[in-house]
């Protein structure tokens, strides 16, 4: 017998759950399950009509049954039923039901919303409740155009029952968090900002979620939440621990209401009145003092919930960086954590006071903590917390303890985890290259990096020592020394071998000088590597030799003969063997001075920003890279840093000097560049190098060119978060749709979106394909289509996927289709916009476009003879019928495409109509579902003034003017 | 705000999922599945909190069974540990010593339980108090011993 339910249980149900628990395999419980599922298909089936008992026990053994993971497909209109009904506990499975299984494109929801509409206003405490939850469970577009009118008046009616006003402010946040534009500011606002000084806490609670939420979006309109919410907190941070009752906590009074009172005012900043601002500060020196107190249960819930309150006072402190006193004060007591014996507590305050080293009041005295944090890094068990340390060292880092810190960072790589070693090797790149006063501090690190963590170091890193290096001449004889003596080691990391090759490729002539490291010592150093290593990096060393032919020319025969053998000039691999070719071609038909040209040392790179802050940035999200001073600015200046310095200058410059480029290379060389390409991401980056260079190369190689811009993305396209100024271009792209189908929508470094459509009358389907341009996966992806408010009543839009739902996973290179249902239900001015949304690389993206979805798209044509159109334009003569434009040809005049855009239209071209040849006709019928609306219409180009005079005439004057909109654009 | 909340034994069965944002059953289920293998992995006495892509998963224990909520950055880590103290109070003040298997066989009651004290991912009444009256209330529209004995049991 299984655990006996209280209250109302389902004895059938309990018995189900207990066959399924005592099933000893995973097939003997798909057989009970498909034995189950038949039998209340069967129930559901039947004549016999069942009672509310039975409805409900069967949709809640289906819901088991999916919970259990299987899929359910019937059921939901029993559920739907148990809405009407006036059990309590009937409804209450009917809801649960929907919550859980009905997703927002359901067809059912108009039904559902019946059930949440009776119950809204059935006036029933325990019903409106029910039914504000399914609506906050479900949360759908749909319910929020049915509900988001009435949810205000309830929340701020003077007769609501308080747990009532509860859930319809945890509704409306909910509305407000998914479909926004749909909640109406309004009168209303200002009574929810007064339930601050609701009586009841539990209100006061939940309106503070939902005034923070709206102070986020308008902080204008709810500036006055800010000292009622500084009132508020003041008497609960001084009410005695029994004042509030239930509401209190282990002792601790609202720990949930002060959070969310202390989150509000993050919304603002510190408050100018100085009054309030008084108060307030009083009110965060209590929460300090109290931290201070001897705790008055020993229990971890008191001290959970205290310092709950503590941290959250904490945050606005360093939000308002305002009070240097409280700062300071701030990051004594999170020094005291550090050492506290809770773990939550250490890790709490190692990520607390990343925050604060960024201020300029605090960033000392976070610093006296060094000490600690580098012991938690050697010595915390829990990698979430070594993770914070790193974190906290990366921010505290300036100029005076950079060396010690990179070091320390350094010797905890040996022994780090793996899932945090690659952010760790980039945070030492960033720091080692900010603070370095030496570069070959700088160029030591890179190395050790590379030495102790080579499978971590991003290409990012080494592309930036190659940068530095090159750029700054005093480094340069250094470094060439210390890779020859890194290559030295018997098994070093191919990362090394790229590093080496391409330095001793520039500089190798400036240690030749030493026996020890003489020219063919080098090359053969080298070589030996070579066959370990991958086609990129042969592919790089390969132009490493053919510089050194260049610098050491005692060593040319040497090479030759390297490039000469089988492995090379016919090696399986494209790129090799054409490089393999090419070079030796070059070494041995070029003069000593051509060489010395083609093969010149790399010019400096131009100033930028280090690509692999933009990386860390990616990998951690937006706003969990501390900032310190110099990261704060970049964000303005162009991001892209990366810099492929594959000596690949070589063919490059060659290029540029015509006399050789044409007879030796020009036959090879676009495709050379094509095949790199793909070959690696570092491939692509070749491009990078010539337009920084010689631009005079972009011209030959314009295939080339498009691999550019690969490296670029996530800085530069992460479009803001208001969706109007996001939206592309918005009219240039649906004009350019207007007499097509099909095309390309949109297209930037991320992503191609494109468009087939087709309409019938008043309906129309549209197919979106969403193509990942890049080689990494868009994680989140998801997909909305708005109609703005005046839109949604003359227009239907229906989307699905053609699988059920979109994977919100896009594979790199993949593409996902979604198709449009369009009903056109009167006629209309303005697109639809479609919001796509996904993470790339940690970061947001975000982006809107409009919808190609015009009026004209639901004609149907009409033909007709000459006499029945002048009789049909006479009819239509009252004068707002008729719509007249008169404009300059943008295109040439050329009667064929005029034309095919006219049928592209969507109206049929009527031949031998107008008296004068030269002129067009058309005519067609617009299909909505409530009307159709005759359209003839009149073209009049006059080729000597480059002018077109368009007449329409509709017998819907909105109709004349919005077609006349669109065709006009079209000449 | 909280975008979803997870119930699992030690074995790593879910027994409970509530979700507070729209997203496909596919994702879901992979979430469970990362949700239980990470957590299930993680040492004994290391902190409650793990990174997760841009979440923050908060969890604790409780005999044999674990309780994961995911929830945004800026959210409060601590308070979260008591959120899921509290629903478990709220459990345990309902059904008397609360079990996994308590779970299991009413889990629309948990559900139900669950709702009144959270909501759109937000805490809507922190009262015991009031959260235990409106359950004992619902319970009391609901039917006798009796008449639950008398039900057929297929």
């Amino acid at each position: 017998m299984p655990a006996v339910s209280k209250g109302d249980g389902m004895r059938g149900l309990a018995v189900f759950i207990s066959d399924i628990r005592n099933c000893k395999s995973k097939e003997a419980e798909i057989k009970r399950i498909n034995k189950e599922l038949a039998n209340i298909r069967s129930k559901f089936k039947g004549d016999k009509a069942l009672d509310g008992y039975s409805k409900k026990k069967y949709v809640c053994k289906l819901l088991f049954i999916f919970l259990l993971g299987h899929d359910i497909d019937f059921g939901h209109m029993e559920a739907v039923n148990l809405l009407s009904s006036n059990r309590y506990t009937e409804k209450q499975i009917g809801y649960l039901f929907i919550s859980v299984l009905v997703n927002s494109n359901s067809e059912l929801i108009r039904l559902i919303n019946n059930g949440i509409k009776n119950d809204l206003a059935s006036r029933n405490p325990t019903f409106m409740n029910l039914a504000l939850h399914c609506i906050a469970n479900v949360g759908s577009r749909e319910m929020a155009e049915a509900f988001t009118a009435d949810i205000p008046k309830i929340l701020v009616a003077g007769d609501t029952m308080d747990s009532v006003k509860q859930s319809a402010a945890l509704c409306l946040l909910r509305l407000n968090r998914t479909s926004p534009d749909l909640v109406p500011m309004g009168e209303w606002t200002s009574r929810v900002v007064h339930l601050l000084n609701d009586q009841h806490l539990g209100v006061v609670t939940a309106a503070t979620s939902l005034i923070t939420t709206l102070a986020q979006k308008n902080p204008e309109e709810f500036k006055m939440s800010v000292s009622l919410a500084v009132s508020r907190l003041s008497r609960i941070v001084t009410s005695a621990s029994t004042d509030l009752q239930d509401y209190t906590y282990y002792f601790v009074p609202a720990p949930w209401l002060s959070v969310k009172l202390l989150r509000l005012l993050q919304c603002y900043p510190p408050p100018e009145e100085g009054a309030v601002r008084g108060r307030l500060t009083e009110c965060l020196e209590t929460i300090l003092n109290k931290a201070q107190e001897p705790p008055k249960s020993k229990k971890v819930q008191h001290s959970n919930a205290k310092n709950a309150v503590l941290f959250e006072a904490i945050s606005l402190i360093i939000h308002h960086d305002s009070e240097p006193n409280l700062l300071v004060r701030a990051c004594n007591q999170l020094g005291q954590f550090l050492q506290h014996r809770e773990t939550n507590l250490r890790y709490l305050a190692l990520e607390s006071m990343c925050t604060l080293a960024s201020s300029e009041f605090s960033h000392e005295a976070v610093k006296t903590h060094i000490e600690t944090v580098i012991n938690a890094l050697k010595t915390e068990r829990d990698v979430s917390v070594r993770q914070r340390a790193v974190d906290l060292l990366y921010a505290m880092c300036d100029r005076s303890n950079a060396q010690q810190i990179v070091a320390e960072m350094l010797n905890y790589l040996e022994t780090a985890d793996y899932s945090i070693r690659e952010e760790i090797v980039l945070k030492v790149a960033i720091l080692a290259e900010k603070y370095a006063v030496d570069y070959t501090w700088y160029v030591d690190t890179i190395l050790n990096l590379i030495r102790i963590a080579g499978d971590y170091v991003s290409e990012e890193v080494w592309y930036r020592v190659i940068q530095i290096v090159i750029n700054r001449d005093d480094v340069q004889g250094y470094s060439a020394k210390t890779v020859f003596e890194a290559l030295q080691a018997p098994a070093c990391h191919e990362n090394l071998v790229k590093v080496g090759g391409y330095i001793l490729g520039e500089f190798g002539n400036l240690i030749a000088g030493d026996p020890r490291s003489s020219p063919l010592i080098q090359f053969n150093l080298l070589h030996s590597k070579f066959h370990l290593c991958s086609v990129p990096t042969r592919a790089l060393l390969l132009s490493t030799y053919i510089k050194f032919v260049n610098l050491f020319p005692e060593i040319k025969a040497t090479i030759q003969d390297v490039l000469r053998s089988d492995s090379q000039l016919r090696n399986a691999d494209v790129e090799l063997q054409q490089r393999a070719v090419e070079y030796l071609r070059l070494s041995c038909i070029a003069s000593t001075d051509i060489l010395a040209t083609v093969l010149e040392e790399m010019p400096p790179f131009p100033e930028r920003e280090s690509s692999i802050l933009t990386k860390l940035k990616k990998k951690k999200g937006p706003g969990k890279v501390p900032d310190m001073e110099e990261t704060k600015k970049e964000r303005n200046s162009d991001m892209n840093g990366s810099t492929e310095p594959v000596s690949v200058n070589s063919s490059a410059v060659t290029m540029s000097t015509p006399s050789t480029s044409t007879d030796l290379l020009g036959l090879g060389l676009a495709p050379v560049l094509n095949s790199v390409a793909p070959a690696s991401a570092g491939g692509s980056l070749l491009v990078d190098v010539f337009s920084d260079n010689s631009p005079a190369v972009a011209s030959l190689a314009p295939t080339a060119e498009e691999n550019f811009s690969s490296p670029r993305i996530g800085s530069a396209d992460v479009v803001s978060d208001d969706p109007a100024a996001a939206v592309h271009d918005a009219d240039e792209l649906v004009n350019k749709f207007v007499c097509k189908n099909n095309g390309v929508l949109f297209e930037n470094q991320l992503m191609q979106i494109g468009l087939k459509s087709e309409f019938r009358q008043n309906l129309g389907r549209m197919y979106i394909f969403y193509g990942n341009k890049t080689s990494t996966q868009f994680l989140s992806f998801s997909t909305a289509v708005i109609c703005q408010d005046a839109l949604k009543t003359h227009i239907l839009l229906h989307l699905f996927c053609i699988t059920k739902q979109v994977d919100p996973a896009v594979d790199g290179g993949a593409q996902v289709q979604q198709i449009l249902n369009i009903e056109c239900v009167s006629d209309f001015m303005e697109a639809p916009i479609l919001n796509i949304q996904f993470r790339y690389g940690g970061a947001l993206q975000n982006m809107s476009v409009k919808l190609p979805v015009t009026l004209n798209k639901f004609f149907q044509p009409t033909e007709m003879t000459s006499q029945d159109f002048f009789q049909r334009w006479k009819q239509l003569s009252i004068p707002q019928q008729e719509v007249q434009k008169i404009f300059k040809a943008k295109h040439p005049m050329d009667t064929e495409v005029t034309k095919a855009k006219i049928i592209g239209f969507g109206v049929a071209l009527l031949d031998m109509v107008d008296p004068n040849p030269s002129n067009f006709t058309g005519a067609g019928v617009i299909h909505t579902k409530n009307i159709q609306v005759g359209c003839l219409l009149r073209l009049e180009p006059n080729t000597q003034a480059q002018m077109y005079r368009l007449t329409l005439r509709t017998s819907r004057e909105t109709v004349s003017q919005r077609l006349c909109e669109l065709l006009s654009e079209q000449f | 705000m909280m975008h979803f909340m997870l119930l699992f034994s030690r074995q790593g069965k879910l027994r409970l999922q509530k979700w507070f944002i729209a997203i496909g059953e596919r994702e879901k289920k992979k979430i469970i599945r990362e949700m239980t293998q990470s957590v299930l992995a993680r040492q004994p006495k290391t902190c409650n909190f793990m990174d997760w892509k841009d979440l923050k998963i908060v969890y604790k224990r409780y005999a044999s069974l674990y309780i994961c909520c995911g929830m945004e950055d800026q959210d409060n880590e601590l308070l979260t540990i008591e959120i899921i103290h509290r629903y478990v109070e709220l459990l345990d003040t309902y059904f008397g010593n609360v079990c996994e298997l308590d779970i299991i066989f009413n889990f629309e009651k948990a559900y139900f339980i669950l709702d009144e004290f959270l909501m759109g991912g937000e805490v809507q009444e922190t009262s015991k108090l009031s959260v235990s009256k409106c359950i004992e209330e619902s319970d009391l529209m609901q039917e006798t011993m009796e008449e639950y004995m008398s039900k057929p049991a297929f």
